[in-house]
């Protein structure tokens, strides 16, 4: 019961998506395409933060590994995107594994000082090898390398569907992951790493297979957008971008599967309206991390768990 | 040039780079050491500082080196209190929760660069030196100010150091450190201290920004070096522990110089970056920190 109800709710959400497509205006049909890439690497985010317990404050670091490891492939070595694509996802994962061995060692805050430190050395040699990265300037990805066969990237139309099939395999394997066995250790590891030691489980083990899903999700977030929106740049591995997943998660109620979406959704539009008023778009996404912290630490979707919906996964 | 003075003059930079990294540093250590606030606000109240230099130096009819002076009080006093209120209002609340209070920092750093932003412009501005001196070396000519600052980080830190050692306001900071519901049993107003000690840290960072602002400019993204590099040597000095901040300080500033004249200085960062999360993985307790400070 329970099961079909969750289920039936996120299969309404991509169905809710896929209407959209349709019937949404050009420059909303845009943004939610853009919406659904980030919130796979919000989804990415939730898996280390909100389910395993993990602050890490450097996933700009594994969303930039696969937004290089997916540009440069293409930018320099002509490769086609679907396997750039590929390529991005496998470098997130191979780049959290290696973090995670080196960053796992620590916890709590040397944990987040540690990932903090990992990420800003790899934006600077994103900025030192600006030979092959063009550093800030970025790299600009030719329309003709955004394709993936007869799937032209660079078009408005497959861009969305192509960024919600992604989306939709990215919510349907976090769902499954959560629902596993293995996804309610990493939640134990959360609640209490030392009982579930004395249960017989490993949390170095447990953490680090945690964090590198997660990377995967960050890579292939990474990749997915600089192919679908054709820029490349070290803005996008600054820490900026560790600070966004973590604020979409925050939002929208970490630990839920539909947390990251609702949050990446509700800020970007938060922002957007707010450019339109004033430009001063950095006091809201300051404002809405202090608030947010302070009185609803458990996000929309959280809150509403807490509050009578407890079936919500 | 030949090797020799140029290395003293990459020394020399490196010193006034570890003075100013020094006194910002401390305030950083201090507020962790005696809080366990990771305060990654930090480097947006040494902006602010500078910030409010600029502004001084704007109004203040006069020679520059009296809006110099009145920056060196003004500018910790507000920040000072931008950092108090802060504390009351947001970290209190959180309970000093390491986790919450590290994301409530980052917004506060956000919400402060905006402000810098909006009032005070995108653009890079120029704070006048109190004094244009030029010490003349044989084989190049340096500048007083620079010396002075470093004589000026020097005194301020001694003057750190005798508050914590040598007053009764010290003698409670102390106290709140060691075990704060001990303190709190003693009749200590621990909210009091914590608001005190934020706002000295706060205050330390600004001072610092005053100091350096006539040579570097003011500038609403300024802040982000100042805090990597204080996040960086609190880390190698031991978290919490002054005397390893300051050595560390002084490591990291004189290296910086000479690997930024001789190298290139995105290399040095990266360097450093590694360095100390490394630091962090093997050797958690720091270089000269011990187990349990």
């Amino acid at each position: 019961m329970t099961m079909g109800r969750a289920l039936s709710l996120h299969l309404g959400v991509l169905a809710a998506l896929l209407a959209l497509h349709f019937a949404a205006p050009a420059y909303h049909h845009t943004n939610i395409a853009r919406i659904m890439v980030l919130a796979i690497y919000a989804m990415g985010y939730n898996i280390a933060f909100g389910y395993t317990g993990l602050l890490s404050l450097g996933h700009a670091l594994l969303f930039g590994a696969g937004l290089y490891g997916a540009g440069l492939l293409v930018y320099h070595a002509g490769a086609g995107a679907a396997g750039a694509m590929l390529a991005g996802l496998l470098a997130g994962g191979a780049m959290a594994l290696a973090v995670g061995l080196l960053a796992l060692r620590t916890s709590g805050v040397a944990f987040m000082i540690v990932t903090l430190m990992f990420a800003q050395a790899g934006y600077l040699t994103v900025l030192y090898f600006g030979a092959w990265t063009r550093g800030d300037e970025g790299i600009v990805i030719p329309q003709a390398a955004r394709a993936i066969g007869s799937l032209d990237l660079s078009d408005d139309g497959t861009r969305y569907l192509v960024a919600l099939t992604l989306f939709a395999a990215a919510l349907l394997g976090n769902l499954a992951l959560v629902r596993s066995p293995f996804g309610r250790v990493m939640v134990a590891m959360r609640e209490n790493e030392e009982r579930s030691r004395m249960l017989g489980f490993n949390p170095f083990t447990v953490k680090l297979a945690a964090l590198t899903v997660s990377g995967l999700y960050a890579g292939l977030a990474g990749a997915a957008y600089g192919l679908m929106f054709g820029y490349v740049g070290a803005s996008l591995a600054s820490v900026q971008y560790s600070i966004l997943p973590l604020l979409y998660v925050l939002l929208g109620g970490a630990g839920t599967v539909l947390g990251p979406f609702v949050g990446a959704l509700l800020m970007f539009y938060l922002i957007d309206y707010a450019s339109a008023v004033t430009d001063a778009h950095q006091f809201v996404t300051g404002a809405a991390l202090v608030l947010l912290i302070l009185f609803a630490p458990k996000g929309i979707l959280g809150t509403l768990r807490a509050r009578g919906a407890r079936w919500l996964p | 040039m030949s090797f020799g003075p140029f290395l003293l003059l990459a020394l020399m930079e490196g010193l006034v780079t570890a003075a100013v990294l020094a006194l910002t540093a401390s305030g950083l250590s201090l507020v962790f050491g005696i809080m366990r606030v990771v305060n990654v606000a930090h480097g947006a109240f040494f902006m602010l500082g500078a910030v409010i230099a600029w502004f001084v130096s704007e109004w203040m009819p006069g020679p520059p080196a009296l809006a110099f002076a009145a920056s060196l009080i003004v500018s910790p006093l507000i920040v000072g209190a931008i950092a108090a209120m802060s504390d009351t209002l947001v970290l209190k609340r959180l309970n000093y929760e390491p986790e919450a209070t590290i994301v409530a920092t980052i917004g506060l750093l956000y919400i402060l660069e905006q402000a810098a932003l909006s009032l005070f412009g995108p653009d890079a501005r120029p704070v006048p030196a109190p004094f244009s001196f030029r010490l003349q070396l044989p084989w190049f000519g340096y500048s007083g100010y620079k010396l002075a600052v470093i004589v000026a980080a020097i005194v301020l830190l001694l003057g750190v150091w005798l508050i914590l050692k040598h007053t009764k306001a010290g003698l409670v900071m102390r106290a709140t450190q060691i075990d704060r519901d001990t303190a709190r049993a003693f009749g200590i107003n621990v909210d009091r201290v914590y608001a005190g000690v934020f706002a000295m840290g706060a205050g330390l960072a600004a001072i610092a920004a005053v100091l350096i602002v006539p040579i570097q400019q003011a500038h609403y993204l300024m802040g982000g070096d100042p805090l990597l590099l204080s996040f960086i040597v609190v880390i190698i000095g031991g978290l919490g522990s002054l005397r390893g901040t300051l050595v560390a300080a002084l490591l990291i500033g004189l290296s910086d110089g000479v690997i930024s004249t001789f190298f290139a200085p995105t290399l040095a960062k990266i360097v450093a970056t590694l360095a100390v999360a490394l630091v962090l993985v093997f050797r958690p307790q720091g270089l000269f920190g011990n187990r349990t400070a």
